[in-house]
């Protein structure tokens, strides 16, 4: 069973994509927060990633950053999950070595499907 | 001393100095070659022979008057910081190469004045440099034991050293066709030889004082038993005093006119900065040098009181008199070096002017602009080169026809009159806006006239021996034109007598001109540009004194011709570049213009180069104050431009926040639809609970959109406000009312007890949707467990306060002013999103605002956060 950290500090989105993967039968982690999501990920080590950018405290790209740094950590996948959408922000993302960035609002079954790449 | 030997010293000298010049050039971005104390010793270039040797004859034989030479720089120089400084800073904004330029730049790029300085200049020098190779060639003979005059040129050493002057000054003095350019291998090698000349006179001093005599005081008892010795020592009541006071003014004006030291002051200054340490130094240096000077003059006159010995070879004949040949060959090399220091740096600048501001305007520029680049620079710098050897082989040839019988103190001073001559046209340049070209050119005519006939001619007389009427009984035998007692003034001696009388009516005629004609605008507003330098320093090309238009394509040509396409190109495209012009632009505006007049005045003048330039463009008349308000007015757009611009951006980021905080219950919508839409085997119970968020969401995007329209209808100041005579505590209690629900829910008890009622002017429904905003915002933020908020009213001679407090965390000092921005969250949030849209303080200020009311945040103690608003009590 693949493991999944959602980090989102939108109720109703996690909701959803809580849902989703669930249903897919993955197991499913979730962070309100980068500070939360950096603690679930050291003690779950999930294999991907869904992370938001922002987020009050810590935000997506330290959360990143984060991960990269940590040698347990930076095999994790991660996929931005934003509504930040200019070209600068993909890029910063993409930059730090997040492996997809996905525009808010999205397609379920788009996301789903880059997940199930990602993990193959 | 045999010939040979001296004159392979001589050689291997002038191989080390040539050695440290290529050295230089080579190196010329080393920390050795740009320095303060290169600058200031290179100044030195002002202590020449005439130091070595006439000061001490002239204070042989007229005591401390030599002083007068060292004191008026002395005086001066302090002033520099100043006045020396606002002369470079023209100067390279202008990139002037030479006196000449500078004083015809500042008349209006006048072609003849600059031609005239540049003629007074060399008339006023050559003699000068004849009289450095005279010295050369006496001590030489001194040293070698020769007779003082050598019979013919191919016997002569001295041709063959000047020879060889003329090929280092012509080679390290036109490296660069562009003569603003820096001479770092010459100023270098002259900075090397202003502390050989120093250190060898001051070892020759010592020699003398110490030595030969014991000490200072031993000196003195000696030579003050000596006839004449009390008259010299004076300075002779009111009469010499005034002698004192214009010998020391001229001097002051040869530190600063001197061609040669313009070429170093100005022209060779690296930095601004390297004045700092000249005002100290090079007085101290002057200082050194005049120590012993008196002394050692002293000290011959004791020695040789009884022999035929020139007075101004003392401090060559005292050690060889006691056969000290060495210390004598030290000294021979130490004036040497002061005399060819100046030869250099004196032809050096003279051959700039004659090439640019007399040969090539006058003789050349047809040919210029017709000719290619390469061979253009090529002939500018074989005009340099040539006028380099002419003027060498003409002072020589002066030195072997005139000056073999005069002292040196003589013709120095009167090269300082004659270079005075300047001084009026330059300072008032400077420093009045009314001077014109034409009072310039007539006042140093008329002076130097005077300085002819007052000077020159019966100086000139009097060396050739003829005992003539016109000297004793004036022209015309009228008494009141004797050249040195003119108009019957008697107090001064010659030298004074004629700087005071040509200064006069030079200064008189510059003056009376000027007031008179008033010169065209182009000289007025370079007037102004000298004058009031500062405030158009920062302008660089947008200060273009003329308007007009030229096509790019003529102006590149004229250009190319002179520099070559390579740096044509370059220039242009750095200036395309820094003012933002499209490369492809047809039409050169002034600034262009501008740009390629200075462009080529360091290589062929200003004069020329303005001929040139205007010969492709058509000039209209423009006034400087009118550039200044056009740039004004730029300026100001520019501003409002920037104010647009950020404007602007600060639309573009609320515009960005506006659609993320869309987006996002968007995204909870979309991602939850599109499941209710696939997945038919969904719980009954989590369909009901995906479709009230779905509608929960939708109600937040409509209430943010809500909102921000209210704030935009707010600030723009089209919402009308409907300011009627209300209770507050009625609004108050209202307000209450509408989230009492909402405390309930968070357990959150609302203490009301402190408000009293007072009547005033507001909107009723905007001041209760200001406190529902601060109240639910108290509530949230309060502390979980017993929490409470407390509303009370204060109310003041002219405003109400009405101040809400929770007793949650309180609000972080950086939040306390920004909490009120759009879509500011503050830091210290829960985790849980507020359920407000973010722009519920932003638009609660803007209500306050309207009313013309205020609003702030603090911290209360020991816990929580209290906001306050006022609204005033009068009616506006």
């Amino acid at each position: 069973m693949k493991k999944i950290l959602i980090v989102d500090d939108e109720p109703n989105i996690v909701m959803s994509l809580e849902y989703i993967f669930k249903k897919e039968n993955f197991e499913v982690f979730i962070a309100r927060d980068g500070a939360e999501a950096i603690e679930i990920a050291e003690n779950n080590i999930p294999d991907i990633i869904l992370l938001d950018i922002m987020m009050p405290n810590v935000d997506g790209y330290q959360v990143l950053s984060y991960l990269k740094q940590s040698q347990n950590l930076n095999e994790i996948k991660v996929i931005f999950l934003s509504a930040k959408n200019k070209l600068s922000d993909i890029e910063l993302g993409l930059q730090l070595g997040a492996d997809k960035y996905i525009a808010k609002p999205f397609s379920t079954k788009k996301l789903m499907k880059e997940v199930k790449e990602l993990l193959k | 001393m045999s010939s040979f030997l001296v004159i392979s010293i001589i050689l291997v000298y002038l191989g080390v100095i040539f050695y440290v010049a290529y050295w230089a050039e080579k190196n010329s971005k080393s920390k050795w070659v740009n320095n303060p104390y290169v600058y200031t010793l290179s100044l030195a270039v002002y202590c020449t022979a005439w130091t070595y040797y006439g000061s001490v004859g002239l204070a042989a034989t007229s005591g401390l008057k030599f002083l007068t030479i060292y004191l008026g720089p002395v005086i001066i120089i302090p002033t520099w910081i100043i006045l020396m400084r606002k002369i470079i800073r023209i100067s390279k904004g202008n990139k002037i190469s030479s006196l000449a330029d500078f004083i015809s730049l500042r008349y209006g790029n006048d072609r003849f004045l600059g031609a005239l300085v540049t003629i007074i200049c060399v008339l006023a020098i050559v003699p000068y440099i004849s009289l450095q190779l005279k010295a050369i060639s006496e001590t030489f003979n001194v040293i070698t034991n020769h007779n003082i005059v050598a019979n013919s040129i191919i016997n002569d050493t001295t041709f063959y050293i000047a020879i060889l002057l003329a090929i280092f000054a012509a080679f390290f003095g036109t490296q660069h066709t562009d003569a603003s350019e820096k001479h770092k291998g010459i100023i270098t090698a002259v900075a090397l030889e202003s502390i050989i000349k120093l250190i060898f006179f001051l070892v020759i001093g010592v020699y003398v004082t110490f030595y030969l005599f014991e000490g200072p005081s031993d000196i003195y008892e000696r030579a003050s038993v000596l006839p004449n010795f009390e008259i010299q020592q004076k300075i002779n009541g009111l009469e010499g005093g005034f002698n004192w006071f214009f010998l020391s003014l001229l001097s002051m004006i040869a530190i600063m006119l001197l061609p040669r030291q313009f070429q170093v002051t100005v022209v060779e200054n690296e930095r601004e900065k390297y004045l700092k340490k000249v005002t100290w130094l090079f007085p101290l240096y002057l200082l050194l040098f005049n120590i012993f000077v008196i002394f050692i003059a002293w000290g011959g006159n004791v020695v040789f009181q009884n022999q035929q010995v020139d007075a101004d070879l003392f401090t060559l004949m005292l050690p060889l008199q006691n056969g000290n040949e060495f210390l004598a060959l030290l000294v021979f090399l130490g004036g040497f070096s002061a005399a060819i220091s100046m030869v250099v740096i004196s032809t050096l600048a003279l051959s700039t002017m004659l090439s640019n501001n007399l040969i090539i305007p006058y003789g050349f520029l047809g040919k210029f602009s017709k000719g290619e680049s390469d061979e253009n620079t090529e002939s500018i710098k074989t005009i340099r080169r040539l006028a380099i050897f002419i003027l060498i082989i003409v002072a020589y040839f002066f030195y072997r026809s005139f000056t073999l019988d005069r002292s040196l103190v003589s013709i120095g001073l009167i090269s300082f009159v004659i270079i005075a001559q300047l001084a009026p046209s330059f300072f008032g340049g400077l420093f009045w806006r009314r001077g014109s070209s034409k009072g310039a050119i007539y006042g140093i005519i008329i002076g130097f006239l005077i300085t002819v006939y007052t000077l020159i001619i019966p100086f000139t007389i009097d060396s050739q021996l003829y005992s003539t009427s016109f000297i004793n009984e004036g022209l015309f035998g009228i008494n009141l034109l004797k050249p040195y007692e003119l108009f019957g003034l008697q107090i001064f001696e010659p030298v004074p007598h004629s700087f005071f009388w040509s200064l006069f009516f030079n200064v008189i005629v510059y003056s009376l001109i000027s007031v008179g004609t008033a010169g065209n605008y182009r000289e007025r507003n370079f007037a102004e540009m000298f004058v009031d330098n500062n405030k158009y320093a920062s302008l660089h090309e947008n200060a273009y004194v003329w308007k007009g238009e030229a096509y790019v394509k003529d102006i590149r040509k004229v250009l190319t011709r002179f520099l070559g396409e390579k740096r044509t190109e370059r220039a242009l495209k750095l200036f395309f570049m820094k003012y933002d012009i499209n490369e492809k632009t047809l039409f050169a505006d002034a600034r262009l213009v501008n740009f390629s007049e200075k462009l080529l005045t360091g290589s062929i003048g200003s004069a020329s180069s303005r001929i040139l330039i205007s010969s492709v463009v058509k000039e209209e008349e423009i006034s400087l104050p009118e550039v200044l308000n056009i740039l004004d007015e730029t300026q100001k757009a520019k501003e409002s431009n920037k104010e647009l611009q950020e404007r602007d951006k600060q639309k573009d980021d609320f515009l960005d926040t506006v659609a993320h905080e869309l987006k996002t219950p968007i995204t909870s919508i979309r991602a939850l639809s599109e499941i209710l839409l696939d997945d038919d085997e969904i719980e009954n119970e989590t369909k009901r609970k995906f479709l009230s968020s779905i509608l929960s969401e939708s109600e937040r995007v409509s209430r943010l959109i809500n909102n921000i329209l209210d704030l935009e209808k707010l600030a723009a100041g089209n919402e009308k406000l409907e300011l009627v005579e209300n209770s507050i505590k009625n609004t108050i209690q209202k307000s209450i009312d509408a989230v009492r629900q909402l405390a309930n829910n968070n357990q959150v008890y609302i203490n009301d007890e402190g408000v009293q009622d007072f009547k005033l002017f507001y909107d009723d429904d905007r001041i209760q949707q200001v406190i529902i905003n601060l109240l639910s915002n108290a509530i949230k933020f309060s502390s979980n467990k017993n929490g409470k908020v407390y509303i009370f009213t204060v109310i003041d001679k002219n405003v109400i306060e009405v101040l809400v407090e929770d007793n949650g965390k309180g609000i972080e000092g950086d939040d306390l002013i920004s909490i009120f921005n759009k879509f500011y969250q503050a830091k210290n949030q829960t985790i849980l999103k507020p359920i407000g849209s973010g722009l519920g303080l932003a638009i609660t200020k803007q209500i306050i605002k309207s009313h013309n009311g205020k609003i702030w945040a603090e911290n209360i103690k020991p816990l929580g956060a209290r906001l306050t608003f006022t609204l005033p009590i009068k009616r506006e």
